[in-house]
C-alpha cells in the first residue's frame, strides 16, 4: 500500500514528463532553425535562377513530410466522397454533411499548409519596392502637358465648357428623376389612420372584440374591422385597468369606458410593435404602475397617464384611441387618434389629432 | 527539328507546353512571371483581411445556390412543408421559401447556416483588419486611399448583411426592417421621402420591397463588393505589401516569400481553412431559426430579439440615446432615431476616414510609409483609437443590455445608466491606460508575447564588438547591463 505511490502525483508526474519533452522538442527545433538559418543566409542560390541578395531559399524534404501531406489529400477525398454518401442515403443530415466537408476542406487546406512548409520550397526574398512619384515632379511625368496638348486650337474653351455643364445637368437630372417612381407622395399617408368614429374592434381573426372579455390586467391586440391589418394605423393595444387609477390628460374624459384603455401599438420611436405589457400583480402597493414596453429598445409607456414616455428613448406618447362600447357589448373607436401614429418624422406635430 | 517545327508538335513536357500555348496567343509569361515572384511579407496579422476575403468566396457561392431556391415575394401562401408546427399557416412565399429550402432542399440547411455564419465571419474579419491597419499605421501615405476603400468596404458590407438577414420575412428581419424604416423616417426634412422611396410606401411596405431587397441582396451589393475588392486588391500589388520593420527590412525594399510556390499553397491552404471552419459552424451550429421565431407581422415583436452582431453597436446607441428630440414650433425636424442610426454611425465612419488627414495635419508627416508602427511605437494614436474603439465598444455592449439582464440580472434602467455614463467615463480611461503602456512597453523594449533571443554587444578598444550578455539556454545571463538583456530576463536566459 505504502509503496504504490498515490494516483494523482503520478498523473502529475507524467504531466510534468510531457511537458518537459515537449519543451525539449522546441529547443531541439529552434537550435535546428537556428542553424539552418544561419547556414542560408548569403547562401548560394540554389536554382539557376537567379536570386536577389538577401533571398534565402530552402528547398529538399522529408519522406515523411511528402507522405503526410500524400495522406491529408487522400483523407480529404474520402471525406469528399463521404460528404457524397451522405447527400445520397440521408441528405437531411445537416450535421453529418457539414462534418464531412468542413473536414474534407480542413484537410484539403493542412495538406497545402504543410506541403508549403515542409514539401515546396520555402523562400524568402527581397526585392526593391517599386517608386511612386517620390522625387518626380508631376510635370516631369508629362501627363499634364499631354492633358493640355489636347485641348489645343480652341477659340471658345468657356462656351464649350458651359455648354458641356448644361448637358451634364441634363442629363444628370433626367437620369435620377425615374427614381421618384419607386414610392408615392408621402402626402397625407403619415397622419391617416383607418380608425372612425363607431369603427367595430376586432380580433386578429376578424372576431368583435367585446368590453367584457378584456378582463382587469389583461391586454389583447386589435385592429378596425374591415381595414388593412397590416398598415400601420391599424393595431391598437387595450388594455384594462382600474378606472380610479387613470390620470389621462386633459380632453380625454369618456375615452377609456370601465378603464378600458386602447394606444396605438406601433412605437412612436422606431415602428416596431409596443408587444409587452407590465402589469403589476398589486396596483395599490407597487411602485411601478402599468407599462407598455417596446421590445426593441425598450421605450416604456406609462398606461394610466396617456401613454407618456416614462423610460427609453421614444420622444412621444403612443397616440391614444377613444373607446366606447356599443349597446351589443362591442367595443368601438369613440373617434381618431390622439396623434399621429408610428415613428416620428420631421413634420410630426407633437400633439394633434390624426385624420381619418 | 527546327525550332518552328517543335512549337507544334509539343515537347512533352505538359507544363511547358501550357506556357507555350498561353505566351503564344496572349505574350503573358512577363507579367505572370512578375505574379509569381510577387511577394508577401510573413506576419499572422496580415492574414485577418485573407479570412474576409475567402468568407467573401464561401458567400458568392453558398448565396447562389440559396438564391436558386429563394422566393422573394411577400404574396401569401398557405405553408405545407416538412415542419410540422408551421403547417397550415398562412405566410409570405418569402418565409416559406425559406422555411422550405431549410428543410426540404438536400443540403439546404447546410448553405443556409453557412452562408449566415460566413456573412458575421466577413465582417468580423474586416474589422479586425481595419482595427490591425489603424494600429499599425498602414494607412498612412500611399495607402490613405486604399484605407478609405476598405471603409466604404465596410459600409457596403453591413448594408449587405442587414439586407440579407432581412430577406426571410421572419419575426427578426421584420422588427429589424422597422427599426430601419423609423430611422430612414428621422432624417431630417427628407426622411419620410427617402422611406417612402425605399419602401415604396408606408411600411411594411408594397408588393415591391421584398424584390427591391433581394437584388439590392444578391445583385447590387455584391457587384459594388466585389468591384471595390479588386480596386482593393489591385492598389496593395500596385504600391506592394507594406512590412514591419526587421533585420533586412527597409522602406525602400520588401522582403516576403514568393507568390509561387509558398505562398500560393499557404494562402489556397487557409482558403480552404476558412471555408471549412465555416462549413463545420454552418453544419453543426444552429444560426437564424426563422421557423422558431414565425413570420412577421406589424403588431408582433418579442423580448430578446438581438441582431446579427454587426449591427449591435445601432441598437446600443438606439437604446442607450435618452428621450431627447429637437421640436420646433411643434413640427420636430430631429427624431430621436436620428441620432443613434444615422447620426452615431456617421461620425464613427467620418472619425476612421479623415483619420490619415487629420493625423498628416496633427503631425505634419507628410512622407510615404511603407515600414509599419508597432501600436506602441505610436502612444498618441493608439492611445487614442483605443479609447476611439471602447467608446463604440461600450455601446456595442449595450445593445445586449437586455441579455444581460436575462443572464445575469443587473437591472435594465441600471444598465443603461452604466453605459450612459461608460460611454463617456472608460474612453478617458482607455486613452491614459494605453499610453502609458504603450510608453512603458517602448522603454523597456519588453515583448509581452516574444522572447528576446540575441546577443548584447558592447564596443571594444580596438573598435570592433564583444559580446557581454548571451541569451541562450547554455550560455544563462550573463551581465545585464543593457535594455537587450532585460528583455532576456523574460526569456530564456532565467533557466
Amino acid at each position: 500500500m505504502s509503496d504504490d505511490p498515490p494516483p494523482l502525483p503520478r498523473l502529475v508526474r507524467a504531466l510534468i514528463a510531457l511537458l518537459t519533452l515537449l519543451r525539449l522538442r522546441r529547443a531541439r527545433r529552434t537550435e535546428a532553425a537556428r542553424g539552418e538559418a544561419g547556414r542560408d543566409y548569403g547562401a548560394e542560390p540554389t536554382s539557376a535562377t537567379e536570386r536577389a541578395a538577401g533571398t534565402r531559399r530552402e528547398t529538399g524534404t522529408s519522406a515523411r513530410a511528402e507522405l503526410a501531406v500524400a495522406i491529408a489529400l487522400v483523407l480529404a477525398g474520402a471525406l469528399g466522397a463521404v460528404f457524397c454518401l451522405v447527400y445520397a442515403f440521408d441528405a437531411g443530415d445537416t450535421q453529418l454533411l457539414g462534418l464531412a466537408l468542413g473536414l474534407a476542406l480542413l484537410a484539403t487546406a493542412l495538406a497545402l499548409i504543410l506541403a508549403a512548409d515542409r514539401v515546396f520550397p520555402r523562400e524568402t526574398a527581397v526585392e526593391p519596392r517599386p517608386r511612386l512619384a517620390e522625387g518626380r515632379r508631376s510635370a516631369e511625368s508629362g501627363v499634364a502637358e499631354e492633358l493640355a496638348a489636347g485641348s489645343e486650337g480652341l477659340s471658345r474653351r468657356r462656351l464649350l465648357v458651359a455648354a458641356a455643364s448644361t448637358a451634364g445637368a441634363g442629363l444628370g437630372a433626367a437620369a435620377l428623376v425615374p427614381l421618384d417612381s419607386l414610392g408615392p407622395n408621402v402626402g397625407q399617408t403619415l397622419d391617416t389612420s383607418p380608425w372612425k368614429v363607431g369603427t367595430p374592434l376586432v380580433d386578429v381573426t376578424g372576431r368583435p372584440v367585446s368590453a367584457a372579455e378584456v378582463t382587469l390586467g389583461s391586454f389583447i391586440t386589435a385592429f378596425p374591422e374591415g381595414a388593412d391589418m397590416r398598415e400601420l394605423g391599424s393595431p391598437v393595444v387595450v388594455v384594462h385597468v382600474d378606472p380610479a387609477t387613470l390620470r389621462l390628460p386633459a380632453g380625454r374624459a369618456g375615452w377609456a369606458p370601465g378603464g378600458l384603455v386602447a394606444y396605438s401599438k406601433i412605437c412612436t420611436h422606431a415602428g416596431c410593435a409596443v408587444s409587452l405589457y407590465r402589469s403589476p400583480l398589486d396596483q395599490g402597493t407597487s411602485r411601478e404602475g402599468p407599462a407598455l414596453v417596446c421590445p426593441c429598445h425598450y421605450s416604456t409607456f406609462d398606461v394610466l397617464r396617456g401613454a407618456g414616455v416614462e423610460f427609453g428613448p421614444a420622444g412621444r406618447p403612443l397616440p391614444q384611441l377613444p373607446l366606447a362600447v356599443r349597446a351589443d357589448g362591442v367595443l368601438i373607436a369613440g373617434g381618431g387618434f390622439s396623434g399621429p401614429v408610428g415613428p416620428s418624422w420631421w413634420s410630426v406635430r407633437r400633439e394633434g389629432p390624426t385624420k381619418s | 527539328m527546327s525550332d518552328e517545327d517543335r512549337r507544334d508538335v509539343g515537347t512533352g513536357d505538359p507544363d511547358g507546353d501550357a506556357v507555350r500555348f498561353v505566351d503564344e496567343r496572349l505574350g503573358a509569361s512577363p507579367l505572370l512571371r512578375k505574379a509569381m515572384r510577387y511577394l508577401f511579407p510573413d506576419h499572422w496579422s496580415f492574414l485577418i483581411g485573407e479570412i474576409a476575403l475567402y468568407s467573401f468566396i464561401v458567400l458568392v457561392l453558398t448565396g447562389t445556390y440559396l438564391a436558386l431556391f429563394f422566393d422573394d415575394s411577400t404574396s401569401t401562401t398557405v405553408y405545407h412543408g416538412s415542419f410540422a408546427p408551421l403547417a397550415g399557416q398562412t405566410v409570405s412565399e418569402a418565409y416559406a421559401s425559406t422555411v422550405s429550402l431549410s428543410y426540404d432542399v438536400p443540403a439546404g440547411l447546410l448553405m443556409r447556416q453557412t452562408h449566415h455564419w460566413a456573412a458575421l465571419i466577413f465582417i468580423a474579419a474586416i474589422v479586425v483588419h481595419l482595427m490591425r491597419v489603424f494600429f499599425t499605421g498602414a494607412f498612412r501615405k500611399p495607402r490613405d486611399v486604399n484605407w478609405m476603400i476598405g471603409l466604404t468596404l465596410l459600409v457596403f458590407a453591413i448594408l449587405e448583411g442587414f439586407a440579407g438577414y432581412s430577406l426571410p420575412d421572419d419575426l427578426l428581419s421584420g422588427m429589424g426592417l422597422a427599426i430601419g424604416y423609423g430611422v430612414a423616417l428621422s432624417i431630417p426634412f427628407v426622411g419620410a421621402n427617402v422611406a417612402f422611396l425605399i419602401w415604396g410606401g408606408q411600411f411594411p411596405g408594397g408588393a415591391s420591397f421584398e424584390p427591391r431587397l433581394f437584388i439590392a441582396h444578391v445583385f447590387l451589393l455584391p457587384a459594388l463588393l466585389a468591384s471595390l475588392i479588386t480596386v482593393h486588391l489591385a492598389i496593395i500589388m500596385r504600391q506592394k505589401h507594406s512590412q514591419f520593420p526587421g533585420p533586412g527590412h527597409r522602406e525602400d525594399n520588401v522582403v516576403g516569400t514568393p507568390l509561387w510556390p509558398g505562398y500560393a499553397l499557404r494562402a489556397t491552404g487557409l482558403l480552404f481553412a476558412v471555408a471549412g471552419v465555416l462549413i463545420l459552424l454552418g453544419g453543426l451550429v444552429q444560426i437564424n431559426p426563422v421557423w422558431q421565431y414565425g413570420p412577421f407581422e406589424p403588431w408582433l415583436g418579442t423580448n430578446g430579439a438581438q441582431p446579427d452582431w454587426y449591427l449591435g453597436w445601432l441598437i446600443g446607441a438606439l437604446r442607450l440615446m435618452p428621450a431627447l428630440e429637437i421640436h420646433v414650433f411643434g413640427y420636430t425636424p430631429i427624431p430621436n432615431p436620428f441620432f443613434g442610426g444615422i447620426l452615431f454611425p456617421g461620425v464613427v465612419f467620418s472619425v476612421l476616414y479623415g483619420w490619415p488627414a487629420f493625423e498628416r495635419r496633427v503631425t505634419r508627416d507628410r512622407a510615404r510609409h511603407d515600414l509599419l508602427d508597432r501600436p506602441r511605437d505610436n502612444p498618441w494614436r493608439t492611445a487614442t483609437g483605443s479609447a476611439f474603439f471602447s467608446w463604440v465598444a461600450i455601446i456595442f455592449t449595450a445593445g445586449s443590455a437586455d441579455r444581460i439582464l436575462v443572464s445575469v440580472g443587473i437591472p435594465y434602467v441600471s444598465q443603461v445608466w452604466f453605459f450612459r455614463i461608460a460611454a463617456f467615463v472608460v474612453p478617458i480611461l482607455v486613452f491614459f491606460a494605453v499610453r502609458r503602456i504603450c510608453r512603458q512597453l517602448r522603454a523597456s523594449e519588453l515583448h509581452p508575447l516574444r522572447e528576446w533571443t540575441g546577443t548584447t554587444v558592447a564596443r571594444n578598444k580596438a573598435g570592433g564588438y564583444d559580446p557581454i550578455a548571451r541569451s541562450t539556454p547554455d550560455a544563462p545571463g550573463g551581465q545585464s547591463p543593457t535594455r537587450g538583456a532585460r528583455s532576456g530576463t523574460g526569456g530564456r536566459a532565467e533557466q
